[in-house]
């Protein structure tokens, strides 16, 4: 069946990623620019894997330190507290607000792990043409590149406490290093994902099922 | 009858003008191709203007206050972001500034441009210029993340000090319904058609 279906690379069309218009182009190899909006006409997204990669890989390594190392330290009344990502879970859990509990952990911790998760499994297959659906996959992409903003949770969290709570020398917290290394994985998974063109799961789909047919 | 390109799998198929209030499907990978809005310039205008005014609000006032023996505090958003700053986190506070203050302000800024300038036809090629770093802007811009945010670090702080809620944290979360709502009503297609070009 899918080799009934045309897509607009093997008609020779490139379809502008900004304002969809279809366009033929004169030179295949250097496509240009969309005659319409004037944004850079591209087959699929320069260096797609590559790119993804890279930022995955960067990620996943800020990952560590973002959960290791303390987000906010707090000081009141002459006793220093350090938190990290799970101890400010935590201690919601503990004073009994056990929702927000939950929506922290999900969206700081399961969050970005699941978004590095699901890249490097849409990576790895599409490079390997592991047999599946594409249309799960672009489900699941979908998902990545929807739920990724969330992650920013704990980073406002953090800002607005650190703001607030400033009454030298009753009561201070400072942001702790960890911050930086959790901002750092959600643009780095945003990226990641914005750098990860869909089309090539599909690409992938095909060229398993000539392998196939 | 539009021949497109689906953007998620590449499918070439002819697209109907989906009914109005409804919406055309890929029918292999499922993305929505287009939306047929019943009023794709006025309405979002309208929310524009509305997301323009609660933005300022939210931008000017404070967030939170708090109290404890005698002593008051309080902050904006633009506080958070220099008081980061100042405790040495300078990316951080980068990263929230973008994510808080600019990105909507950009998107809100620029969709207001596009949508006045789509109201003569033909609009200049700039128009489109605009409309996508509209579409840059708006994954970037975390409203709805920030009132999360500000909420659970409300809870937090009100183990340890009695905290009062300000008019711009009810700004940051009444700035969620016009931004989710432009997106539903507004159909970026009318304005493409609207933008002149020269080659077919």
């Amino acid at each position: 069946m899918t080799a009934t279906l045309l897509t607009a690379a093997r008609a020779g069309l490139v379809s502008c990623e900004t304002c969809n218009l279809l366009v033929r182009p004169l030179d295949a190899a250097e496509p240009g620019y969309c005659p319409r909006c004037s944004g850079a006409l591209e087959w699929r997204r320069p260096r797609s894997i590559e790119n993804t990669w890279a930022l995955v890989i960067a990620a996943a390594i800020c990952y560590v330190p973002a959960n290791v190392l303390p987000v906010l330290t707090t000081t009141a009344l002459g006793s220093v507290d350090s938190d990290t990502i799970m101890g400010g879970v935590m201690l919601l859990y503990r004073t009994g607000s056990w929702p927000l509990a939950l929506i922290v952990l999900v969206a700081s911790v399961m969050v970005p792990l699941g978004k590095l998760v699901a890249l490097t499994y849409l990576l790895l297959a599409v490079q390997r043409g592991w047999a599946g659906t594409d249309r799960e996959r672009t489900r699941l992409y979908r998902m990545v590149e929807f739920i990724g903003r969330w992650s920013m949770l704990d980073v406002f969290v953090d800002t607005f406490t650190v703001a607030l709570v400033q009454l030298q020398p009753l009561m201070s917290v400072k942001p702790g290093p960890g911050v930086l290394f959790f901002a750092a994985v959600v643009v780095l998974t945003m990226l990641a994902a914005n750098a990860f063109d869909p089309r090539l799961i599909w690409d992938a789909g095909t060229r398993r099922g000539t392998h196939h047919g | 009858m539009e021949i497109v390109a689906c953007p998620e799998c590449d499918l070439l198929l002819r697209l109907p003008e989906p009914p109005v209030g409804g919406k055309a499907r890929c029918p292999r990978c499922g993305d929505t191709l287009a939306t047929n809005p019943a009023d794709p310039l006025d309405r979002p205008l309208a929310l524009v203007l509305a997301a323009a005014i609660v933005y300022v609000v939210a931008n000017v006032t404070d967030l939170m206050g708090l109290s404890v023996v005698g002593r008051r505090a309080s902050t904006t958003i633009v506080g958070g972001v220099i008081e980061m700053w100042q405790q040495g986190e300078t990316i951080t506070a980068l990263i929230v500034a973008f994510c808080a203050v600019v990105a909507p302000g950009a998107y809100i800024l620029l969709m207001l441009l596009v949508l006045l300038a789509a109201r003569r036809p033909p609009a200049g090629p700039w128009v489109g210029e605009l409309l996508r770093w509209a579409e840059v802007m708006q994954p970037w811009s975390m409203g709805e993340v920030m009132i999360l945010g500000i909420l659970v670090a409300l809870i937090k702080i009100a183990e340890l000090a009695t905290v009062d809620p300000g008019i711009g944290m009810f700004a940051v979360g009444a700035l969620v319904v016009p931004f989710t709502s432009i997106t539903v009503t507004f159909d970026p297609r009318e304005i493409w058609r609207r933008i002149a070009h020269g080659r077919p």
